[in-house]
């Protein structure tokens, strides 16, 4: 294994600039798709701490029973994907919007009355399943005896995923073409390679030399090319990442959420997947160019 | 794959055709060759001697008959047998086949890695098998800067470096002035007194009748005569 893995070593040196422009299209690929990954988990993590705020806003029509406030507090809570239903009384309504009016809430002292409803709060799971039961929940909680009203934010979420998913499907169609792409790439680096060494290849067969000894340092140098090239694209990600992190910053600083990198498992599955495309590029031409 | 019980006969081929497409480059061919032989083979150029002796190390596969080498049928062996099949051989091209770019020890060295030599015995082993073919100052040298006669000597030594049982050679001296063929020719009957069969495939009378040996002439890919010759017949 050491001997396969030094003529590997070798070659590389040998062909450097035929594999130093195999690593560059690995790298892009990876690039790319890691790029959308990096997009979807931050969109991803950015739609759950939206859904984590969300809620549906259920008003009661007016003089509904405190005992009827019970029984619906208890039938939305059992609905599925809901986690709290908080009951905000005509008054606590009231204080709630003078809190958030500041200092106009003096243009509230004038009122004879509290105009504002009685109402439920709903807070949702945080969970996928959370935000798309929105829209069944808020239609039964429509349906209660005493409901006025029911507003949600759901069109806007449901558009936003949507939004998402067609990104995501474009992103997967990127992403395969760009594998399909720099395994063709690899593949054509090794049959040049394999062109090039022809002659050593036929000689290796014709003295006894077993597959494993003509194949593997080939395989072990495209595994070698993967991994760079996965590294290399990881890494311009990386800095890609920081440099859009510190500029964006401060446009997110108002909310919560923070960008973050991509974790470290996806990290290391596009790696792997960078090191299959070096391995399969390999085996596609060794299988055709050992044939003949 | 099937393994016969080891024959007197190294090399037995039973109605042997080889074609390419229209055309028969090998009809019916019948032979055996004995265990530590020096065999000719011999006739005009298209005649099927290069043919024949890459049917033996399944350099090409038989399109009928069958081939048996050291008990091996060629036949029924496995793919991943070949490497196997092909070590029990040493092949001597006209051309000699060096890698160009690499040097004369790194010639070597591939197949003395290639047979699984431990790695601390490389090279003690190339330089032996250069001491052997009188190459020894030349390890560092690329095959283009050596003469054709020092070419096929590291060929030679290529050749030997697997201790093969048998050595085929396609016209190894044809390229050669005299001198060198010699050199070659007395390199190979080194090798075959250490026990080895050698296979020779050429079209020059001169140098079988001054070497000797059994003759298998060929003639439009068909076995025309075989012969034994005494060194120096005339």
């Amino acid at each position: 294994m050491i001997i396969y893995f030094q003529k590997a070593v070798r070659d590389l040196r040998a062909n450097l600039f035929l594999n130093t422009v195999t690593v560059i299209t690995i790298a892009l690929s990876v690039l790319i798709f890691s790029a959308f990954m990096l997009f979807f988990v931050n969109a991803d993590g950015f739609l759950r701490h939206w859904i984590a705020d969300m809620r549906i806003m259920v008003y009661l029509k007016p003089g509904v029973q405190p005992e009827t406030v019970d029984r619906m507090k208890s039938r939305i809570e059992n609905l599925p994907g809901v986690r709290k239903a908080e009951f905000i009384s005509k008054s606590r309504a009231m204080d709630r919007f003078r809190d958030q009016l500041k200092r106009q809430s003096s243009l509230l002292d004038g009122l004879r009355e509290n105009p504002l409803p009685e109402s439920f709060e709903v807070r949702m799971d945080i969970t996928a399943r959370g935000w798309r039961n929105i829209e069944p929940v808020a239609r039964e909680i429509e349906s209660l005896n005493g409901v006025e009203e029911v507003e949600y934010g759901q069109q806007w979420v449901g558009r936003f995923i949507h939004v998402l998913n067609l990104i995501r499907v474009a992103g997967y169609a990127l992403g395969g073409m760009f594998f399909g792409a720099a395994v063709f790439f690899v593949a054509n680096t090794v049959r040049l390679v394999l062109y090039s060494r022809r002659d050593e290849v036929e000689i290796m067969r014709l003295v006894g030399a077993s597959e494993g000894f003509v194949k593997d340092p080939f395989y072990i140098q495209n595994l070698i090319m993967g991994t760079l090239g996965g590294l290399l694209g990881i890494t311009i990600l990386y800095f890609g990442y920081r440099f859009i992190a510190a500029n964006v910053a401060a446009e997110l600083s108002t909310v919560s959420f923070q960008l973050i990198f991509l974790p470290f498992r996806i990290s290391l599955g596009i790696l792997l997947g960078s090191m299959f495309v070096g391995w399969l590029g390999c085996f596609i031409s060794l299988r055709q160019f050992l044939k003949t | 794959m099937e393994v016969f019980e080891k024959p007197s006969a190294i090399i037995q081929m039973f109605h042997v055709s080889k074609r390419y497409s229209a055309k028969a480059a090998l009809v019916d061919i019948s032979l055996e060759v004995a265990d530590n032989e020096f065999v000719f083979v011999s006739g005009p150029s298209g005649a099927g001697k290069t043919t024949l002796l890459r049917l033996l190390y399944m350099g090409e596969t038989a399109t009928t008959g069958q081939i048996v080498v050291d008990g091996l049928n060629l036949s029924r062996i496995a793919r991943r047998r070949v490497p196997f099949l092909r070590r029990k051989f040493g092949i001597i091209f006209q051309d000699y086949r060096l890698i160009p770019s690499r040097s004369v020890f790194d010639n070597i060295a591939l197949v003395v890695e290639a047979v699984g030599t431990k790695r601390q015995l490389i090279r003690k082993t190339v330089m032996s098998l250069l001491r052997t073919v009188g190459m020894e100052e030349r390890w560092r040298a690329l095959p283009l800067s050596l003469s054709g006669g020092e070419q096929q000597r590291v060929a030679v030594a290529r050749a030997i470096a697997g201790d093969p049982k048998i050595i085929v050679a396609d016209e190894p001296t044809s390229s050669l002035d005299h001198d060198s063929a010699e050199i070659i020719l007395n390199l190979l009957k080194q090798y075959h007194q250490r026990g080895a069969t050698v296979m020779i495939a050429t079209h020059d009378t001169e140098l079988i009748r001054s070497t000797g040996g059994r003759v298998i002439l060929l003639k439009e890919g068909r076995v025309d005569a075989a012969a034994h010759l005494p060194a120096g017949t005339s």
